[in-house]
């Protein structure tokens, strides 16, 4: 705990240092097929976007969180007037090809908050769908932004928008290894914790309060859980042996893990306060990378038990265990979608280490990306986006493909060598 | 050359102690056989001429100072090359009751590092049950996996890997 507190009143001076460097985000995002189903929208210029600190756009942010779902196709404002609180002339958006419309101010308010105004109007039925008014800090544009593009994705598709939800990952700098938490897009990375050693598997909790981790600081895996408010942590598992590859069940109260206490690498079950340590595969060979089904009753994990490591579906009630991915010799790492239908992993094809998707009812398998060295897939908490690790140029970075595999981009705001990303819950 | 008869007389006896229950103590009787030949060889030897008895046998044999196993991708399994190695080092343990030596699992940098994880751990553990197979005590003995976490060539080419698929033997103080 003191380590950890350390690494924190370190951090708190080299942060600025370090995050200031790379402060150039150059999100480039692929969009294949031709977008017909994409909602074509302008997002208008704010009155007053000075108003909030810092040189990035508010809605420079708010326009590329939508353009990053793949959901939207930006319309440019060209010379038409854009006025918070007069009524839109529906008929020049529609001519400019706009299907939607968002319009917005701000303001400086004498207690030094800023106020926020926006609408958001239907172009083709000429309705405002959304009015919203609120008062924020000067400094907090980005939380603001996505805020926004919640707001306006929710409304026009239908379902709750993931740019104010979290990621955390690793980067390692020289000799250096840190944990990051940051942004849906990798923006306002703030280090959790710091160390000499490797850090590896971070994962959310399911109210995105702590994060479960692997740290070799004392040379050997550990398991530990940290409070990101407080920086407090305890240590999960520190049995003989090694300790690795913690799962969250769906309710927050118990954790599967990987330990070596008693021989070959095999899943445990532990309350999360490290309490109630059991037992729950029994193979003659390696079963490690556990993650929990949404309804909590089974453990989705890889076994080399038949062979070659492949992915299996165990019962948390008695560890019975059934094989789901037959084809080729190594599948590894699976992750498990929000609803339960659908499984991704790593798989390895000609040599080639490639994010795969199963359709589980169907068993039909798919491969999602077309790189060669990919890594620690992390389902979004929509479902629809899937977060990995990957290399290029020798180095580590994450990459983001959508499930239909039509939207794909780089996180490469980051000058180190980055892995182990894991997307956090919808904020609470 | 005289390691190299021992190793093939004892890596004969291993070879059989696998097909049956590992009864070591019977098969230790090859190389111990071999110690007082060339103790005899050498008439104004000091102590009871073991050489791996030696203090300074980790630095003086020269099969004691290879302290790396090779792997195949994906497989844990030790290349019969280094059944040699391992031999000798369980005649060291054996020989020098207070060493200890740990035993530390690496892999290449590709695919899972989870998976990896356990594959430096099995790869840690086979070394570790030739050791203890041979006379060994477990005490003596702690494997520990590394992964791909603790690379010792940091590329990532055919050679990189192939360097860092391995179980390094580390003898403490």
């Amino acid at each position: 705990m003191k380590v950890f507190r350390h690494a924190f009143a370190l951090l708190a001076a080299l942060s600025c240092l370090l995050l200031g460097l790379p402060a150039s985000a150059q999100l480039n995002v692929e969009i294949y097929g031709a977008g017909a189903d994409r909602i074509p929208i302008t997002i208008a210029d704010f009155g007053d976007e000075s108003a909030m600190q810092g040189d990035d756009k508010l809605t420079g942010i708010i326009r590329k969180d939508l353009e990053l779902s793949g959901m939207f196709r930006m319309i440019s404002q060209g010379t038409l007037p854009a006025v918070e609180g007069t009524v839109p002339d529906y008929a020049a958006w529609r001519g400019q090809g706009a299907d939607a419309l968002v319009v917005g101010s701000l303001s400086r308010n004498p207690n030094g908050m800023v106020d926020v105004r926006f609408r958001l109007y239907d172009v083709t039925r000429t309705s405002e769908l959304l009015s919203l008014k609120l008062s924020v800090a000067a400094n907090q544009k980005r939380a603001l932004a996505h805020h926004i593009a919640n707001k306006i994705y929710e409304k026009l598709v239908g379902q709750p928008g993931i740019f104010a939800t979290r990621i955390a990952y690793v980067e390692k700098v020289g000799n250096r290894y840190q944990l990051l938490v940051a942004d849906f897009d990798g923006e306002n990375a703030v280090p959790a914790l710091l160390s000499a050693e490797p850090i590896m598997s971070p994962t959310w909790s399911p109210d995105g309060k702590q994060i479960a981790y692997v740290s070799f600081e004392k040379k050997k895996p550990i398991v530990y859980v940290a409070t990101l408010a407080t920086g407090r942590r305890i240590t999960l598992a520190n049995y003989k042996g090694s300790n690795s590859a913690p799962a969250w069940s769906p309710d927050g109260r118990r954790l599967a893990l990987t330990l070596t206490k008693d021989g070959l690498s095999q899943i445990y079950i532990v309350n999360a306060d490290g309490s109630g340590l059991r037992r729950l595969t029994s193979s003659n060979g390696i079963d490690t990378e556990p993650r929990w089904s949404p309804d909590g009753s089974s453990i989705y994990f890889t076994s080399d038990r038949g062979g070659s490591p492949q992915i299996y579906r165990a019962s948390v009630d008695n560890g019975n265990a059934q094989r789901l991915s037959f084809a080729g010799a190594y599948n590894v790492t699976p992750r498990i979608s929000p609803d339960g239908k659908t499984l991704v992993y790593v798989s390895r094809n000609n040599g080639r280490f490639q994010i795969t998707m199963m359709d589980l009812a169907s068993q039909q398998t798919q491969v999602l990306t077309d790189s060669d060295r990919d890594e620690s897939p992390s389902f979004a908490p929509d479902g629809r986006t899937i977060l990995y690790a990957t290399e290029v140029g020798g180095r580590g970075v994450l990459s983001v493909v959508s499930t239909d595999g039509r939207t794909r981009y780089r996180l490469n705001n980051r000058a180190g060598d980055v892995r182990e990303p894991t997307w956090g819950p919808f904020e609470k | 050359m005289k390691y190299s008869l021992i190793a093939t007389a004892t890596l004969a006896a291993m070879l059989a102690a696998c097909s049956t229950t590992p009864t070591a103590p019977v098969e230790e009787k090859a190389p111990v056989a071999a110690a007082p030949a060339a103790a005899a060889a050498k008439p104004a030897a000091v102590t009871a001429g073991d050489p791996f008895a030696d203090a300074d046998a980790l630095n003086k044999i020269p099969l004691l100072q290879k302290r790396s196993i090779y792997f195949e991708f994906d497989s844990f399994a030790i290349p019969l090359d280094y059944v040699s190695i391992i031999e000798a080092h369980s005649k060291y343990l054996k020989a020098n009751a207070g060493a200890k030596v740990l035993i530390q699992g690496n892999t290449d940098e590709r695919g899972s590092r989870e998976y990896n994880l356990a594959l430096g751990q099995k790869r840690a553990d086979a070394v570790k049950s030739n050791l203890t197979l041979l006379g060994v005590k477990e005490s003596q003995v702690e494997a520990v996996s590394l992964g791909e976490e603790k690379p010792k060539a940091t590329g990532h080419d055919e050679a990189a890997w192939t360097e860092n698929r391995r179980a390094d033997l580390v003898y403490g103080n």
